[in-house]
């Protein structure tokens, strides 16, 4: 069994309001911080996961983002992954 | 109809279903019974609500995890079987997780916590939800959620539109929900899932009876 770190990247689909990512945006214009055209938050999550090779951990990473870490109504991912 | 009995789905976290038990016992008479989310077994119920609250702290995102317990799992079948089932806000949070109905319900866009009264149009009465018969109506029900944004993509929308799945949309807009939504059923018509509190409307004491038509409507067929 090979052991690989997962970082998987959620973010709100570009079509979806992110409050939340104004009003730290606006926060940021106070704190002095200039020239910022967008900010918007997402989500990390760590995994560490174990499988017969890369393309089977895929697999489970790709189900696991499809159905739980993201809703794909509203959200997209992307994720790294190396093998420890 | 005197063994009629609606299921209360009880998550970690749930906080309206006593609210909800309280409605259907003491205002309208009907038998409820609490259903822990880890059963799924659904056979002695003729109606389910998923009552609002925080299941499982919201963590993730709302309803996200409340969508993978065994309840949930056993809900497609009694759909599918065309028994009634209402969402309340977390409700409606994990019906559109779960896939039961389209869309999704994101932070409202003034980033508060919303606690008022609001006033909605009732769009459609497709189910028998909603007493509107003859012409459009308003009715007045509370609600109270952080994350009540109604979010679908434009198809979803036309679908919405086109086949009366609206149920009701907000007069005064509080969240910012795509289309005004407040409340949308799915096809059939026996889910309908909303962000106001019907179960909050039921004794003039606390404030209105808008909310009774909805519940006492669990018992139609």
């Amino acid at each position: 069994m090979d052991q690989f770190a997962v970082k998987v990247f959620v973010r709100l689909r570009p079509s979806v309001l992110d409050p939340a990512g104004e009003a730290t945006k606006s926060a940021s214009i106070k704190l002095g911080a200039e020239g910022i055209k967008s900010l918007r938050i997402g989500k990390m999550i760590e995994v560490k996961i174990e499988g017969n090779g890369e393309n089977e951990v895929r697999e489970k990473i790709d189900l696991l983002c499809d159905r739980l870490f993201a809703n794909t109504v509203i959200e997209d991912y992307e994720y790294s992954l190396e093998k420890l | 109809m005197d063994n009629f009995t609606v299921g209360v789905v009880v998550f970690p976290g749930s906080n309206c279903d006593r609210d909800v038990s309280w409605a259907l016992e003491g205002c309208l008479d009907i038998r409820t019974k609490y259903l822990w989310h880890e059963s799924s077994d659904l056979s002695d119920v003729d109606a389910i609500v998923l009552p609002g609250g925080f299941s499982y702290g919201d963590y993730l995102r709302c309803g996200a995890i409340a969508r993978f317990s065994p309840l949930i799992n056993a809900l497609d079948e009694f759909v599918k079987s065309g028994k009634r089932v209402l969402g309340i806000c977390n409700g409606f949070q994990i019906l559109t997780e779960s896939g039961f109905l389209p869309g999704a319900l994101v932070a409202n866009k003034n980033l508060n916590f919303i606690c008022d009264d609001v006033e909605l149009d009732i769009v459609s009465s497709k189910g028998g939800w909603f007493n509107n018969v003859d012409e459009k109506q308003t009715i007045k029900l509370p609600i109270a959620h952080g994350e009540g944004r109604y979010h679908c993509d434009s198809d979803t929308l036309k679908k919405l539109v086109d086949n009366e799945l609206i149920a009701l949309r907000y007069k005064n807009n509080p969240n910012g929900s795509s289309f005004d939504i407040a409340g949308i059923t799915n096809e059939k018509g026996n889910v309908l899932g909303l962000m106001p509190h019907p179960e909050r409307a039921c004794d003039k004491t606390i404030g209105g009876t808008d909310g009774l038509f909805t519940l006492k409507s669990l018992i139609l067929k």
